[in-house]
């Protein structure tokens, strides 16, 4: 009962399904935060103390290991504040300067769409098919119509669950110049990342998805692009050498990693990774909850569902027909059911289907089918109770 | 009655239901039992921000007192904001300045008192004291 491995479910009794948003965490990522902090708390790169060797050596084994779980080199790897400083990052220090153009999604959660139109990039917006799904075809012959763009697109819809296709995505893309970031927010506590088998030239991640601590996250690059890379900030700790007249920087990727880094965080991130990795069975768990999640859910008077495609992973969203989303949400949490409501932040698909929200259901491997039960009984209540 | 009186009433009257269900099926029917609120003030003009669903908040003055009427689309809200005007309504601009709004603690009704970015019962409270100032500086 892999419960019992997260102290939060321990001091309450409440059914978490917003998973999507951020996860609880096991006890062991937060020893290893509280290990740092009462044993050798200490800045990194800097000095030659024990201490700050110490705390060095975690630091960068912790990259190494987040590398390692996603199949990237060491070098490769960025430590950021999470996926939304990752796009950040990636809009201000390459695409502003090398794109006209970045082709997307409908389905973009906003942190995959405004730091690209902070940066006065023109967006070219896939569309998608009556299940939420990118149909190969119309996304090829976009691309084809603007070659050498720049692509970003989610690996999972946080709002639907959308898994989409993509290493397909990427090949076509390759094949007319483009270059691709993957925001795997919400993939990486949900399917297994390889980078290289991917090909794919970016891609960013968020520890707290994944049962890590929040404020760190990462950005995946191939090294050759991150080398013609410029620094998103300056500080310490990034630089070769500095005058009032010129000043020369580090290599990928201390480059981009500017004053002190979130050091306890990176080091709860690996431990949340190694607690990961170690899980059985996780994609079968994930597919048993989303699967009896939609079958107890279809048989709710008024159910409204907005996808019926297989390809959907993590989370599932719907209304209940003339009911508001709000009211459905505050009395599930009345009943201790932690459930999100309201558009996800991704306003453009919410207009494109004409809805003001939707109460979605997220899933980590914590959750039981008891949860599921327990919620449609909560559901149940609330409908009654509101019609 | 005063302010302050009208939020021990509300206070008292929740205080009557040892169950959150049956509290949350009161505000609801408050909800529902909301006045209509004429068409014209359904727009951006009069829309409260940061909302999980859509309020709109109609103020005016009148004989030098402030009246609030409100429409929301989702039947909690429209429950609290029913709260909100009992509380509020017919009473002038520097009494409602003077009421600290800590004292709706006392209602234990996590919608109004948390103050998050996306809440919009808070920014509801924040235009009907928005209003309140405008009036006294008109003066």
């Amino acid at each position: 009962m892999h419960k019992d491995d997260f102290p939060f479910f321990q001091y309450q009794d409440i059914i978490y399904l917003d998973n999507a948003a951020t996860t609880q965490k096991p006890q062991h990522v937060l020893e290893v935060m509280n290990e740092y902090y009462t044993r050798y708390c200490a800045n990194t790169h800097r000095g030659s103390h024990d201490l700050g060797n110490k705390a060095t050596q975690e630091y960068e084994d912790a990259r190494r290991c987040v590398a390692e779980f996603i199949g990237a080199d060491t070098n490769e790897l960025v430590f950021t504040k999470g996926t939304t400083e990752s796009i950040n990052l990636l809009a201000s220090s390459y695409v502003k300067d090398n794109f006209d153009t970045v082709i997307l999604s409908e389905l973009e959660h906003h942190s995959n769409i405004l730091p690209w139109q902070l940066k006065d990039l023109h967006l070219e917006v896939i569309s998608l098919d009556n299940n939420l799904n990118i149909d190969l075809n119309v996304y090829e012959s976009l691309v084809q119509k603007h070659p050498k763009s720049f692509i970003a697109i989610t690996h999972i819809s946080n709002s639907f669950g959308i898994l989409n296709p993509v290493k397909e995505l990427i090949k076509i893309a390759h094949k007319y110049a483009c270059t691709v970031m993957i925001d795997g927010a919400q993939a990486l506590a949900h399917v297994n990342i390889d980078v290289k088998e991917l090909d794919v030239d970016f891609y960013a991640v968020s520890a707290h998805k994944a049962y890590g601590p929040t404020g760190i996250g990462a950005l995946y690059g191939k090294y050759e692009l991150l080398q013609k890379m410029n620094p998103y900030q300056g500080g310490g700790s990034m630089i070769d050498d500095v005058s009032f007249e010129y000043s020369t920087f580090l290599n990928p990727p201390f480059r981009f990693e500017a004053g002190t880094q979130a050091i306890a965080e990176a080091i709860g991130f690996k431990a949340a990774l190694l607690y990961l990795k170690n899980i059985q069975g996780l994609q079968k768990h994930d597919e048993a909850m989303l699967t009896y999640a939609k079958q107890r859910l279809q048989r709710l008077e008024g159910v409204e569902l907005y996808t019926q495609a297989d390809n959907v992973c993590g989370n599932i969203s719907f209304n209940i027909k003339g009911l508001h989303h709000d009211d459905i949400g505050i009395l599930l949490s009345k009943q201790n059911i932690m459930v999100r409501t309201g558009h996800h932040c991704t306003l453009p698909i919410m207009k494109k289907l004409g809805l003001e929200g939707t109460v979605r259901l997220s899933f980590a491997l914590y959750n039981t089918q008891e949860d599921i039960d327990k919620t449609i009984q909560g559901l149940q209540k609330a409908v009654g109770m509101l019609r | 009655m005063s302010i302050h009186e009208e939020i021990n009433l509300i206070h008292d009257e929740l205080a009557l239901f040892d169950d959150v269900m049956d509290k949350y099926e009161y505000i609801i029917e408050l909800g529902g039992e909301l006045l209509p609120l004429d068409e014209q003030y359904k727009t951006s003009v009069y829309k409260v921000q940061g909302c999980q669903s859509q309020i709109w908040l109609h103020p005016y003055e009148k004989e030098g007192k402030l009246y609030f009427e409100a429409d929301g689309d989702a039947l909690i809200a429209k429950g609290l904001v029913d709260i909100l005007i009992r509380i509020y309504s017919g009473h002038t601009a520097e009494e409602i300045l003077e009421t600290d709004t800590s004292q709706l603690k006392s209602l234990h009704l996590s919608e109004i008192i948390s103050s998050g970015r996306q809440n919009g019962i808070a920014s509801m409270l924040k235009k009907i004291y928005d209003f309140a100032k405008k009036v006294k500086n008109a003066r």
